[in-house]
């Protein structure tokens, strides 16, 4: 072949010409085969159908003190709870900075009445217990986890058990005194 | 150069031990699978045809993950692909179009074969795994168009599950059988995604199959003849830069189509949900059914018309005892190399008699061309082995190729 010194690309000992270009090839032909799956993967993301549902309305106007309800987000349950004065008491009297995830009950709320939080245990998915008064609340009255034994509080913070952070508060807000829009 | 090995090609050398899985892949298409020098572009097809069935598994899986198969669901799912699916449009056009293409890439290579003797021996069950991987195309094919949902949908199910009642005594209950009820409908979309799902994994193992058979005596050539050692050249990296370009290719082809003309050998009608209270004015099948539906149509009594379609596929398993000669490529044939082209231009007529209402022309076309097709292959072939006097054949395939110097 006609390989001289100046045409070759990488004037190294060990690189001619041709294994520049045969890696110059290979190099392009991956990058084009991986680019190409990009849009096979993202198929598999939410749909544009799923994304849209992804906000809800819900009105709180019938939920007296004491009481919970649940509503459906996004295939989730989200935990509404109207606590009492005794119950909000109860979660901001506790030193919150020795809790396994030190969060204060100020920071979970918007609204001190209202706890809103995903009812999904942190550890591996299952639904706490609690949202009704004849379930079990645990140790700390606020969530129990069948599962593997959670215990969550009056803010819905982790206190025992395996579950490594608290219950997560949704993205959400007030859009009058008793309505609310989760997403 | 040092004798001592990396711990890469140790660990390499360590596994290749237990399970010799590359060096497998290596003599099937790599560098210890000597392949004849003198291949041409029409030898790029095979390779093709396995790309394709890899691009219809992967994108057809994804569809399935966003498919219902359900009467009240399907064609809404399809439609939900097309306009929310992240790249759903894509996946379809790529699986819809894909369809056409791997038959436009089989067909190529099946004419491949019949010009250049590739089914004659030692190669009929090669020959023979490739009519089942057609068979099985079909089959595939038509259960994946039932799927969507739409009218052609709806009343190709039923017109091609209804040829199974021609079938003497049995042939109802074969068809009730097929349906799961008394129509086409939904124990039948049920079926059919179940099988659609299925048979392009006994694809993939007929595939494994026929490049088994072709190893045995390897790939034929354009000439015919059986390659002397010195003739052949490393699959791998000759052939494989070779089909690499042939990829190339092929993807600019089908990609003009699926980002251009995604809709152009579909049919408009499929866009109408399945009613089957009312069946479309003109119905057909996808253009690469035309010439066996032409067959189909050319004759007037119900059971004849079907074994003529069977017929005419099932007649291809015998056609390396029809073909009478024993020159493989046509290049040396005279007479064969004009029926050959004939032939390819009949099946051009009877794939455009088959899109036309079987009346006037198309009808009297279609007659003529169904008896030429089977004349061909029931008469002709046989005789012209005999009578034809073939070129005399190289005595390598290095001389056509070398013109001997002058002495």
């Amino acid at each position: 072949m006609a390989d001289t010194a100046e045409n070759q690309v990488v004037p190294t000992e060990d690189e001619s010409r041709r294994d520049f270009l045969l890696h110059a090839t290979v190099a392009t032909g991956a990058v084009g085969v991986a680019v190409s799956m990009w849009p096979l993967i993202n198929s598999m993301n939410p749909a544009a159908d799923t994304l849209a549902l992804s906000s809800v309305e819900a009105s709180l106007a019938g939920l007296e003190e004491g009481q919970a309800i649940t509503i459906s987000w996004r295939g989730k349950p989200v935990f509404v709870r109207y606590r009492t004065a005794a119950e909000i008491e109860e979660a901001r009297s506790e030193r919150w900075q020795d809790m396994p995830d030190p969060q204060p009950d100020e920071e979970r709320v918007q609204n001190d009445k209202y706890l809103i939080v995903i009812g999904v245990c942190t550890h591996l998915g299952c639904i706490p217990l609690g949202q009704k008064t004849t379930e079990t609340r645990g140790d700390y009255g606020g969530y129990f986890c069948p599962c593997h034994g959670s215990h969550y509080d009056l803010s819905a913070r982790i206190r025992r058990g395996p579950a490594p952070t608290n219950l997560e508060v949704p993205e959400y807000t007030f859009l009058s005194e008793t309505n609310i829009r989760i997403g | 150069m040092s004798t001592e090995k990396g711990w890469g090609m140790r660990a390499f050398d360590w596994f290749e031990e237990r399970l010799p899985i590359v060096s497998f892949i290596d003599h099937s298409v790599g560098s210890k699978y000597p392949a004849p020098k003198n291949l041409n572009y029409f030898w790029n097809f095979g390779s093709l045809a396995g790309l394709v069935l890899v691009i219809m598994i992967i994108t057809g899986i994804l569809l399935a993950m966003s498919y219902t198969p359900h009467v009240d669901h399907a064609f809404q799912s399809v439609e939900r692909i097309m306009r929310d699916v992240n790249s759903g449009w894509l996946l379809r056009y790529m699986h819809a179009n894909g369809a056409s293409f791997f038959f436009i890439v089989v067909y190529i290579h099946i004419f491949r074969g019949k010009y250049y003797g590739s089914y004659k021996s030692p190669r009929e069950v090669l020959w023979w795994l490739g009519i089942i991987i057609m068979l099985l195309m079909m089959a595939t094919a038509f259960m994946g168009y039932v799927l969507p949902w739409g009218q052609m949908s709806f009343w190709g199910a039923t017109v091609i599950t209804n040829l199974f009642s021609a079938i003497p005594l049995i042939g109802d209950e074969i068809v009730t059988l097929l349906w799961g009820g008394f129509s086409v409908d939904n124990p039948t979309l049920n079926r059919f995604f179940a099988l659609h799902y299925l048979l392009p994994f006994v694809l993939v193992g007929v595939v494994v199959l026929h490049i088994w058979a072709l190893h045995i005596p390897g790939s034929n050539n354009p000439a015919g003849i059986d390659p002397a050692p010195q003739d052949k050249i490393p699959f791998h990296p000759y052939y494989t830069a070779k089909d690499m370009f042939g990829v190339g290719v092929f993807l600019l082809a089908y990609f003009t189509v699926v980002f251009w003309f995604p809709n152009a050998m579909g049919h408009t009608d499929n866009y109408i949900p399945a009613n089957p209270l009312s069946t479309p004015a003109h119905i057909v099948p996808e253009w690469y059914f035309l010439p066996f539906y032409a067959i189909l149509r050319s004759i007037d009594d119900k059971l004849t018309g079907v074994i003529l379609m069977f017929g005419s596929i099932l007649i291809l398993f015998v056609l390396p005892w029809l073909d009478t000669s024993r020159v493989r490529s046509a290049t040396f044939r005279p007479i064969y190399k004009v029926l050959f082209w004939i032939f390819l231009i009949d099946c051009v007529v009877l794939t455009w008699c088959g899109a036309q209402l079987p009346e006037g022309l198309p009808l009297i076309l279609s007659r003529v061309g169904t008896f030429w097709y089977f004349f061909h292959f029931l008469v002709l072939l046989p005789v012209v082995g005999w009578i034809e006097t073939p070129k005399p054949l190289p005595t390598s395939i290095s001389t056509p190729v070398v013109p001997k110097p002058a002495e």
